[in-house]
């Protein structure tokens, strides 16, 4: 699904630069839910981002789902990330005006849907994140765990090849955090591909695989041993 | 992905409604910006409208291009003649300038008693009523340039009145009042002047509008003044009419200039004839109002151009605002075209909103003070309209700088990366 090679990215700090990701190589198949770990610094978000096609890598190959990713102006970039990808943020980054189901319509808006196909289908997410009747709340009357599953209800509704989630518990509490992290397990049982960004050692095992960076390139990538959320909530 | 008409795109509309409608202060102060521009144009260039009717109305009896013409002394010495000679108007006089000068359309030579002469006002009797009123000595042609408002039936001196030098005598308003009661008919009747019986054909109704005309004159045939006064051919002044597509002021001039070869006076002096050219002060009336409506435009433009960019400065503001929720909306698949489209859509729906609601605000002002003002015949304020080329420009002119001026937050918006827009907290 997603096939990175040799990648190099740094940022310019006045004179100097910062070399952030030193020739990253990385695969991940469809159907894998993976964590990215690191402490900050080591580059684990601009990888997330550059995936996300959020930025854009200096050097190196990047394919997703077999299309070579380069040569983004904005425009192409916005409609990749619509057609392929979905994201879920640490701060849930839900527009505070809308509701909840016009949250999770809104990139079926930008994909063209017609208003009721939108409707409906927002409605269907809501329901498989357990929010339906939360559809008409806006995003202010919901918790924090509320508000991530309408994030997730968001990333999914384009149906999108692959999820990025960006610490995705970093502002929840425990408890809130394993049931986000059981949605996110039973999204990837029904075969989506799922990048998890976190600090956060339990929620990495969560996952099937855990890709730990530092100072900007891969010092450890293994499998481990399922932890099913499901046991916690 | 893109949208086939995203003008006529009811969910255009509704992503811009929602984003109008969550942010109520912002759309407020926006709107009122623009609003007041808008309405602030509207009053001012319908007040000039109303001014410019008020001025027409109040001119509406007088015949615009008129002049009076009149004999002064002369400041050079020509001919033989010393310096300071007064020329004397003649009767013929009339007849060889309408000869010789052909944009005259109307000429009338009128005497006056009781007005210029410095005399005592004729004496008026009736019965025992008596009264001091001006008399003034007519051609039939005097009312094709100053109408009189003639009622009860009468009428003005005709040319059989003037051929035949008949008594017949036209009194004022004030003048029935004062020489006959109030149930008495004075048509037919007679009243004695300087010895003389008139009898009345006609009562008038003056304005103001002709300088020093009142409602208490007394209007008889030139040719019966003549006899009455024994003036002869002397004329005190004329009242000229000049053709509807001629210059006014070129009339006067050339007027002049006959006169001045007729009474033998030098071609350059200036000062032998004196004249008052209502054409003249009709012309800088039209250049004032000119002037006004000209002003008000300018104003009215300036103020709504003010209010627009108002607008695109909030807007910018507003685009800081919502750099996060922007930058949400790329990430999930908005296109800068996409971003860029709907911050333009809200700046031009916001000015067109401000707008239609400053011209109906402005619309109600105006009707109010006409409403106040209908009674006021003398404040030159008649039925302010604004044409709808003003309204329809105005709108113009709000749509296309509210796209100017939205390409700014507009731009703005893209111009930051999304993953930026996304760290701002």
């Amino acid at each position: 699904m997603i096939k990175i090679n040799n990648l190099h990215k740094s940022y310019k700090m006045g004179s100097s630069s910062l070399h952030v990701l030193k020739g990253i190589d990385f695969n991940v198949k469809d159907g894998e839910l993976v964590a990215i770990m690191g402490s900050s610094g080591s580059g684990k978000s601009t990888l997330l981002n550059i995936v996300g096609m959020l930025d854009i890598a200096d050097k190196g190959v990047y394919e997703l789902d077999g299309v070579p990713i380069e040569n983004l102006d904005e425009t192409k970039a916005a409609q990749y990330r619509n057609k392929f990808l979905g994201f879920v943020f640490q701060s849930f980054n839900l527009i505070n005006y809308k509701s909840a189901l016009e949250n999770v319509a809104l990139p079926l808006y930008y994909q063209g849907l017609k208003r009721k196909d939108r409707q409906e289908k927002s409605l269907s997410y809501l329901e498989k994140v357990g929010l339906k009747d939360w559809a008409t709340h806006l995003p202010s009357e919901l918790s924090g765990g509320q508000k991530q599953r309408v994030a997730i209800a968001r990333a999914l509704a384009s149906q999108p090849k692959v999820l990025l989630a960006d610490e995705p518990t970093g502002a929840l509490d425990t408890k809130t955090s394993y049931e986000v992290m059981d949605l996110i397990q039973q999204i990837n049982q029904e075969g989506k591909t799922i990048l998890v960004v976190t600090h956060e050692p339990d929620i990495a095992n969560m996952c099937q695989r855990v890709v730990k960076l530092k100072d900007g390139v891969i010092v450890e990538d293994k499998k481990v041993e399922q932890v099913l959320a499901a046991q916690y909530v | 992905m893109p949208r086939k008409n995203i003008l006529f795109d009811r969910d255009t509309w509704q992503e811009i409604f929602g984003s109008i409608a969550k942010n109520k202060t912002r759309t407020i102060i926006t709107v009122i910006g623009v609003l007041w521009g808008i309405f602030i144009y509207i009053t001012l260039s319908g007040s000039a409208k109303g001014m410019d009717n008020g001025f027409d109305r109040a001119f509406e009896n007088v015949a615009i291009n008129s002049m009076f013409l009149w004999a002064q002394s002369t400041s050079m010495p020509y001919d033989g003649f010393k310096i300071g000679r007064s020329p004397q108007l003649k009767i013929q006089d009339a007849q060889y300038i309408k000869k010789r000068v052909p944009a005259v359309e109307f000429i009338a030579p009128r005497n006056t008693k009781g007005l210029f002469d410095g005399g005592q006002q004729p004496l008026v009797v009736r019965g025992t009523k008596t009264g001091n009123y001006v008399v003034y000595g007519d051609t039939p042609e005097y009312t094709s340039i100053f109408p009189l408002k003639i009622f009860d039936g009468g009428r003005y001196i005709n040319a059989d009145d003037y051929k035949n030098e008949r008594k017949i005598c036209i009194i004022g308003e004030r003048t029935k009042d004062e020489l006959f009661e109030k149930d008495e008919d004075p048509i037919g009747d007679y009243v004695n002047i300087n010895g003389i019986y008139f009898q009345i054909v006609g009562m008038h109704k003056t304005s103001d509008e002709g300088g020093f005309a009142s409602d208490s004159d007394i209007y008889i045939p030139l040719s019966t003044f003549r006899r009455l006064y024994n003036t002869g051919d002397d004329v005190d002044w004329f009242t000229i009419a000049a053709r509807d597509d001629a210059d006014v002021v070129a009339v006067e001039k050339e007027v002049k200039q006959v006169l001045r070869r007729i009474h033998r006076v030098h071609p350059e002096d200036e000062r032998a004839f004196g004249s008052f050219n209502l054409g003249e002060i009709w012309n800088r009336i039209i250049g004032f109002k000119d002037g006004l409506t000209l002003m008000s435009l300018i104003v009215g433009i300036a103020t709504i151009i003010a209010g627009v960019i108002g607008i695109g400065n909030i807007l910018l503001i507003s685009v800081k605002e919502r750099t996060k929720e922007l930058g949400i909306r790329r990430a999930i698949g908005a296109t800068p075209a996409e971003v860029r489209k709907q911050i333009l859509l809200e700046s031009v729906f916001l000015t067109l909103l401000a707008g239609i609601i400053g011209i109906i605000l402005g619309a109600l002002v105006l009707a109010g003070i006409n409403a106040a003002t209908t009674d006021l015949e003398d404040f030159p304020f008649v039925n302010p309209t604004v044409p709808l080329s003003y309204i329809l420009g105005a709108l113009f002119t709000m749509i296309s700088m509210g796209i100017l001026i939205g390409l700014i937050p507009a731009q703005r918006a893209v111009s930051i990366k999304p993953i930026d827009a996304l760290r701002e907290e």
